[in-house]
């Protein structure tokens, strides 16, 4: 019996196209847009000012704050301004745009494909050196890596759990870059491992990527485990994924690291280990690039700040009757209204459906069917908490924890009446966060 | 780009499952017991389910359309599945217009003034039966015996059926055990055959259209309560398996309280319901003047479930 997460779930068709894909250059863009907010938290401060000549891992954005990443150039060039510019909300945030000239590096960085695994650095170095690149998860939730390897006092770490099972249905990067970078991967993860001081990792992937599995179990692997999980959504939310390999489950509101895990994506530790092998920022990334909306499902590792308009020609353009273009998974990705937007540090793919597959259909009356309480990972009841947010009963939602819902999808994704579930938990969920943060 | 994107917010996919899927699903899984009581009852089974079925429908079109001016609601197949589940729990002698008259109460008083379809609280075709059981109590209670094949709609022999018997007595003369499988016994149209019934449960649960917790529970809690009365006393009282066999158990367990609408949402909450339907069912039948007491029994609970919703939540994550 696979492993896998205790409560709800569902298996969404897969729809991987690109599964297996090799992993392409994107063109390099003509203008880059990097924003100073890619991470939660502070967004950082701007160094570089309109007209300076940067290099690729330039850094141009300084960490502001405690929970805050360093931003660095993705492309060589000159500083063409610095301003706000639509991100993939359609709000406008500061960013700095980049003029590209050639492609020119900061001579610190190792570009060198040799792969590297010893090192002198101690655990802080580590941690100093994830900081300083700027490192966020990958998977999407864009959480400064540093921060999330120091836990708060009082708190230690047993394992470090990769999270591999990359549950979005038609997303492919983490596959490919298991694929082409097992080594770099595993070097990744022994340097999470040293850096909070523990000796037992595990890397938890669905069994749907066999020949990644297999990639993984070649490599020597001291104290890390590859270990494979049913293929269920969200056996990659990082709450799902701790209970499914330590058969843990965190309390409401409490870190992963009050049961002793720290999870990482596959996608961070890989750029752990450019950033502490190489002393290489995160200046690139592997986006996904499919749907039935596109003519050919590609796998790229592209530059922080190309447009997501080049990605989608790189990959041939759209075909069919253009519908949705999503950053992110079908789950839990975000439609954009236009593709004229930058890719981020936590942008893992692009989805294009087309129109046929874009409308949502009629909703009904809720005929109390349940499928959505068996659906919910996080053991809610999201027909109750949807009333109770239209009824604007907040106490009602507070106390069957609508806070703790992940916005993953599953009851929405479930419901036989079409009803937006998730639409009105989110509203809910915004109103009683900040009527409990009111209250302190 | 020329033309504008769609935006809505996430999920962007939809699992595919939709409220007709599910009520033309439970219809499929009625097919089995439907085929028998065809065989058994003949023509009877069929005008009986036609009737039910054509004045359901037409009930619900009429308020919908006349009463409340509100978008039509034939299509979800609701009222189809209220026709077939009353016909299933009527003699196949019954009435036309008797039948009309339960149809009426089933869709016009205990399923459209609530809202219809999810905002009902009572099971609306076993309120349409147990407002005809009050009113109609002769009508409602001889039922044609099967087996005479052909069988015919006018002349058939009518009996009591096994419960009624069973409250006559244990004595009484009880059909075989491979007659009540089969459904050779007298009894409402669709609640003859344990098989066919058994088979259409085997099917929701494949399909995913209900759990298996709310049946399992009611029919566990019957045979153990009859049991212990078995065992105590084997005088007065009959076997259990007899019990889980007979009259509206399995119908009303598998496909009455089982209904969405009417039933606890969380896995526990389901038990509660079940366990609370198998008691009532079983001290209805012991102790009580009614010879059946399925359906007073998942009406009773109907009224409750909101109260069960209230203190059995689903198992929320990280709780001890």
């Amino acid at each position: 019996m696979l492993k896998t997460f205790r409560i709800g779930g569902i298996h969404p068709c897969e729809n991987k196209f690109s599964a297996g894909g090799q992993i392409r250059q994107a063109m390099l863009p003509e203008r880059a847009v990097i924003f100073l907010a890619q991470h939660l938290g502070v967004p950082a401060e701007a160094v570089v000012k309109k007209g300076d000549m940067v290099k690729v891992g330039t850094l141009i954005g300084k960490s502001a704050g405690f929970i805050s990443a360093n931003i660095h150039s993705s492309v060589s060039g000159k500083v063409a301004r610095v301003e706000a510019m639509p991100d993939m909300s359609g709000y406008r945030r500061p960013a700095i745009v980049v003029d590209v000239e050639g492609d020119e590096w900061e001579p610190t960085v190792d570009c060198s494909e040799e792969l590297t695994v010893h090192t002198d650095l101690d655990a802080k170095d580590i941690i100093k050196r994830i900081a300083d690149a700027g490192i966020v998860g990958m998977g999407g939730a864009t959480f400064p890596t540093h921060v999330k390897l120091s836990p708060p006092p009082g708190l230690k770490a047993e394992i470090i759990i990769i999270n591999a099972a990359e549950c979005e249905p038609y997303l492919t990067s983490d596959h490919s870059l298991i694929l082409e970078k097992s080594k770099e991967v595993i070097v990744g993860t022994a340097l999470l491992m040293k850096a909070v001081g523990v000796t037992k990792a595990v890397v938890g992937i669905e069994n749907n990527k066999k020949d990644a599995i297999e990639a993984l179990r070649k490599v020597k692997t001291e104290g890390i485990e590859i270990l494979p999980l049913k293929a269920r959504y969200p056996q990659g939310g990082e709450k799902q994924l701790i209970d499914a390999v330590m058969r843990r489950q965190i309390q409401s509101g409490a870190l992963p690291v009050s049961v002793g895990a720290i999870v990482q994506n596959v996608g961070t530790a890989f750029a752990v280990y450019e950033a502490v092998m190489k002393n290489k920022p995160l200046i690139e990334r592997i986006v996904t690039v499919t749907g039935r909306g596109v003519v050919q499902p590609s796998i790229f590792r592209a530059r922080i700040g190309t447009s997501v308009q080049s990605l989608i020609e790189d990959a041939g353009g759209f075909v069919g009757n253009q519908g949705k273009v999503i950053a992110g998974g079908p789950m839990m990705g975000k439609a954009l209204s236009s593709t004229e937007v930058p890719v981020v540090k936590g942008t893992s793919g692009i989805l294009l459906l087309p129109q046929e597959e874009s409308y949502r259909r009629k909703s009904n009356n809720c005929i109390r069917c349940a499928k959505c309480v068996q659906a919910c990972p996080m053991g809610l009841n999201p027909t109750l908490l949807m009333m109770a947010t239209e009824f604007g009963n907040w106490q009602l939602a507070e106390d069957n924890y609508i806070i703790d819902c992940i916005d993953c999808g599953s009851c929405s994704y479930t419901c036989p009446s079409f009803r937006p579930l998730l639409d009105s938990i989110r509203l809910g969920k915004d109103k009683v966060g900040t009527l409990i943060r009111a209250r302190k | 780009m020329k033309k504008e994107l769609i935006v809505s917010p996430s999920p962007h996919i939809h699992g595919g499952d939709s409220v007709e899927k599910n009520m033309y699903g439970v219809l499929v899984a009625l097919g089995p017991a439907f085929l028998l009581s065809l065989y058994y009852f003949g023509l009877g089974a069929l005008t009986v389910t036609l009737v039910s079925v054509s004045a359901c429908v037409l009930f619900e079109f009429l308020i919908r359309k006349y009463l409340m001016k509100q978008p039509l609601s034939i299509s979800d197949g609701s009222a189809i599945l209220t026709g077939v589940l009353l016909a299933f729990n009527l003699p196949s002698n019954l009435q036309v217009w008797i039948i009309i008259v339960g149809a009426l109460f089933a869709v016009g008083v205990a399923k459209m003034p609530f809202g219809g379809l999810g905002n009902n609280i009572f099971n609306p075709a076993l309120a349409g039966r147990v407002f005809l059981l009050i009113s109609f109590p002769a009508q409602m209670t001889i039922w044609p015996v099967p087996g005479s094949f052909p069988p015919t709609y006018v002349d058939g022999e009518t009996g009591a059926t096994l419960l009624s018997l069973l409250n006559d007595g244990a004595g009484a003369k009880l059909p075989a055990y491979k007659d009540m499988l089969l459904g050779k016994m007298g009894g409402s149209l669709g609640e003859v055959s344990a098989i066919a019934l058994v088979i259409g449960f085997a099917f929701m649960l494949f399909r995913k259209i209900i759990t298996w917790h709310i049946p399992v529970s009611i029919l566990v809690t019957v045979f153990v309560f009859t049991g212990i009365m078995y065992i105590v006393n084997p005088e007065t009282y009959v076997n259990p398996v007899i019990h889980l066999l007979s009259g509206g158990l399995l119908l009303g367990a598998i496909f009455m309280a089982t209904d969405y609408v009417t039933s606890p949402m969380s896995i526990s909450g389901m038990i509660v319901f079940g366990v609370g339907i198998g008691l009532l069912t079983s001290v209805i039948r012991l102790f009580g003047a009614y010879p059946e007491g399925v359906s007073f029994a998942i009406l009773i609970m109907n009224a409750v479930t909101p109260l069960i919703n209230t203190y059995f939540k689903p198992k929320h994550f990280g709780s001890k």
